[in-house]
């Protein structure tokens, strides 16, 4: 096959063609290029719905791509710099799964840091591995789980000599890199393959002077959210994989579970966004990194405030900062980042990322301008000025070290019931518990849960925190393994 | 020829001038500027296609945003302008002897420098040795004020482009921390009218009302303006806007004006009965 130029977009292209030989479309979907849906039309527009078709033979197919998605695929593994590179529909949760599905089995073990979003853990349920948690280090100060240390790796990988792969988080939420790089090495050396959560790196690929990506790294497999700072549409990703890897047995991996009628909106999006990053990437994020760069030192100018950066890196749990994000510690304040992030909203109209027990999060990209970080550091100054106060009683921590009992998929699948769970001491957990964003598990079925996590899950509520992962949507019951 | 400006005051209702000439077109890091001359109102300026100021009516806008505050404040020494780069508002404030400082802060150098060679009836006001200027985002120049202002007025241009940030919660918050303790802000306030400028009246209104313990609204007529209709916001930390206002002292100060006298001061606080229920619509809502 010729070698495209990364100023292609060939499924953006082909759907431009479709559109001017203007086909008679007698397939589905039954909108027909809107025309029969005025209405949904009026409110996407006639040109986002013309580009809504199924796959067909100039526009190729998703689970098994021969024409324009194969070469948008070889694109995004060039522009990568990945041996291949999958489109995917299902967001960077499906990219999750298939790497944990492609290299675990039932009973394999995996070691991950415990501190994973929760789509790694959703995948031990479906394939029946087993975790072997590295708990991440905390900063008590910021209240922040960090990266993992090297020793901790080590010894995991020495323990379980038996493990099929190791996942890391690079960077985490909050911006923080563990050494990817020796990880990656210590694996490798065991046999063990590297799966890397980049949901929020998919700069690393394409800035300057950026922490090491996973592929860079040299690790297998990384999941990528282009639509996070990449600029594509929401759900769509890349799952990258090294050239160490089959990918024809990866994709059907991805093909167990994805849909069959792929949605050429997201397919188009991650096709333009690519060309984007790749040719005018380097610009973008330097852009970026200003704009955070502005936006920190103007907010702990504010005093109150601390908007951290590399001065925190520690050559090991931090072993690189990345200085895109914006993530700001509020506790001094004795505010928790949960309620600066409601007042921002209800008072300020500025909607932010998210916040924890002591840190706020805004989300900076290309879309910014100066003009609306001063409203949220204008808006900042304010909430300081009215809302400070003493900090006493207010709890910081956000990580507790969890106790696995069972594995994940035993725990899921056992007989539970039902419990209040301020009751629920002692017992082991069937369901997830989680704060949304980051999506972090407070408790993952199989973990027991201790009278610490009951007293961290009462006291987040308090505080607004959105909490989900129990069926009981109210989040006052827990469903728990039946003794 | 016929060469006519136009502005779209609604989608369905538009203003049009007759204009003889365009005396400057340039466009900035921020917007586009035009400045066109016309038999009916004089020379205007056009920023992004509205209609900034003309001439023939400025005097009413200048004069109603700075004398109603000038004439409660008893002692008003420093003053910061936001906004303004046509220097109108200076033109007024230099007119009191007393007042030792004024601090002009404007997002875009390129309007006053147009404003300067092409509009001197206005740009005038530069000139005065209290006025300092700071090319700088009003946001960020108020932020890092607090307890420093007698008076501060806001001559914002729409709560669309680069003057947004100043017509936010945040904005106005900075304002009170900026002003000393018997400070007063005075903002334009669009207009009550037509239904878009109407809800930015009324979002302006719940956020300042949020921040100061005083606010009050009063109007002006402005024929250039869409409707014609026009307000002016007046918040204040302790003074109010008729209770403390003392029309004799204003009186011996001696300053001609053609639109603004004391009369007309507790007047313009007198607002229609549709205006009121907008307003109030607001206040206290949470």
């Amino acid at each position: 096959m010729e070698v495209l130029s990364q100023n292609r977009a060939p499924i953006a292209e082909a759907l431009e063609n479709l559109r001017n030989i203007r086909v008679v479309p007698f397939d589905v979907p039954g909108h027909k290029r809107g025309r029969g849906n005025r209405e949904l039309t009026e409110f996407l527009g006639e040109r986002c719905m013309s580009v809504d078709v199924n796959s067909m033979k100039p526009l190729d197919n998703l689970s098994h791509p021969s024409s324009v998605i194969r070469e948008a695929e070889e694109l995004a593994a060039q522009a990568f710099g990945a041996g291949y590179a999958f489109l995917m529909v299902g967001g960077t949760t499906s990219c999750v799964q298939a790497m944990i599905l492609s290299v675990c089995k039932h009973g394999d073990k995996i070691i991950l840091p415990r501190n994973v979003h929760r789509s790694a853990i959703n995948a031990l349920i479906l394939c029946g591995a087993v975790p072997v948690y590295v708990n991440p280090a905390l900063d008590y100060k910021l209240g922040i789980s960090l990266g993992m240390s090297i020793e901790d790796y080590k010894k995991a990988i020495d323990e379980n000599p038996d493990a099929k792969a190791v996942f890391v988080n690079n960077p985490t939420y909050y911006g923080i890199c563990s050494n990817i790089k020796e990880i990656t090495r210590l694996a490798h050396e065991r046999g063990m393959k590297v799966l890397v959560d980049e949901a929020h790196g998919t700069h690393f690929y394409f800035g300057k002077d950026m922490p090491v990506s996973g592929m860079a790294a040299g690790a297998d497999m990384a999941s990528v959210s282009m639509h996070k700072s990449g600029g594509s549409l929401t759900q769509s990703s890349f799952l990258l994989v090294g050239s160490g890897i089959n990918k024809d047995a990866v994709r059907s991996i991805i093909n167990l579970t994805q849909t069959t009628s792929a949605s050429y909106l997201l397919l188009s999006s991650l096709d333009l966004s690519r060309k984007r990053l790749a040719t005018e990437g380097e610009t973008i994020f330097e852009k970026v990194k200003e704009m955070a760069q502005y936006a920190r030192d103007e907010i702990n100018n504010l005093g109150g405030y601390y908007a951290y950066s590399r001065e925190i890196i520690n050559g090991d749990t931090i072993f690189d900062f990345d200085i895109s994000k914006l993530s700001v510690y509020t506790l001094d304040l004795g505010l928790a980042g949960i309620e600066v992030y409601d007042i921002l909203r209800d008072e300020y109209d500025i909607q932010i990322e998210f916040g924890d027990l002591s840190n706020i999060l805004a989300y900076i990209s290309v879309g910014d301008s100066y003009k609306d970080i001063e409203r949220l550091v204008g808006a900042l100054s304010e909430i300081a000025r009215i809302y400070k106060r003493d900090k006493t009683g207010m709890i910081k921590h956000e990580y507790i070290n969890p106790r696995v009992v069972i594995p994940p998929k035993t725990a899921f699948y056992s007989e539970k019931e039902s419990l209040p769970i301020s009751r629920s001491g002692g017992r082991i957990s069937g369901e997830f518990v989680m704060s949304y964003p980051p999506g972090i598990p407070i408790l993952a079925p199989g973990e027991e849960i201790t009278g610490e996590i009951i007293d961290y899950i009462e006291y987040s509520k308090e505080k607004g925190c959105f909490l989900t992962g129990t069926e009981d949507l109210e989040v006052e019951t827990i469903k728990v393994v039946r003794l | 020829m016929e060469l006519w400006y136009s502005e779209t005051h609604t989608p369905h209702a538009k203003f049009f001038i007759k204009v003889d000439r365009q005396l400057y077109s340039g466009k900035s890091e921020f917007q586009r500027i035009d400045v066109l001359e016309s038999q009916e109102f004089g020379r205007f300026l056009v920023i992004d296609g509205y209609l900034m100021m003309t001439e023939k009516d400025e005097f009413i806008y200048h004069e109603m945003i700075v004398h109603p505050a000038m004439a409660v404040h008893p002692n008003p020494r420093r003053v910061l302008v936001i906004g303004a780069g046509d220097g109108g508002v200076l033109r007024e404030l230099t007119r009191y002897p007393f007042v030792e400082h004024i601090d002009i802060v404007d997002i875009d150098e390129l309007v006053i420098k147009v404003c300067r060679e092409f509009l001197p009836q206005t740009a005038c006001g530069f000139d005065d040795e209290r006025v300092n200027i700071h090319i700088q985002d009003g946001m960020k120049f108020i932020r890092k004020c607090s307890d420093e202002y007698d008076i501060i007025i806001v001559d914002s241009t729409d709560p669309f482009g680069p003057g947004e940030g100043l017509f936010t919660k945040e904005f106005y918050g900075n304002c009170f921390k900026a002003l000393k303790e018997n400070g007063i802000l005075v903002n334009q306030h669009e207009s009550p009218f037509y239904a878009a400028d109407a809800v930015a009246t009324q979002r302006i209104h719940k956020r300042i009302v949020q921040s100061f313990p005083i606010s009050r609204v009063y109007q002006a007529h402005i024929p250039s303006y869409p409707s014609g209709h026009w307000l002016f916001g007046f918040a204040s930390k302790k003074y109010h806007p008729i209770r403390d206002f003392d029309p004799k002292r204003w009186r011996s100060l001696g300053i001609n004006t053609r639109y603004y006298n004391t009369q007309l001061h507790i007047g313009c606080f007198a607002l229609p009965n549709y205006v009121e229920e907008l307003l109030e619509d607001v206040e206290g809502v949470e």
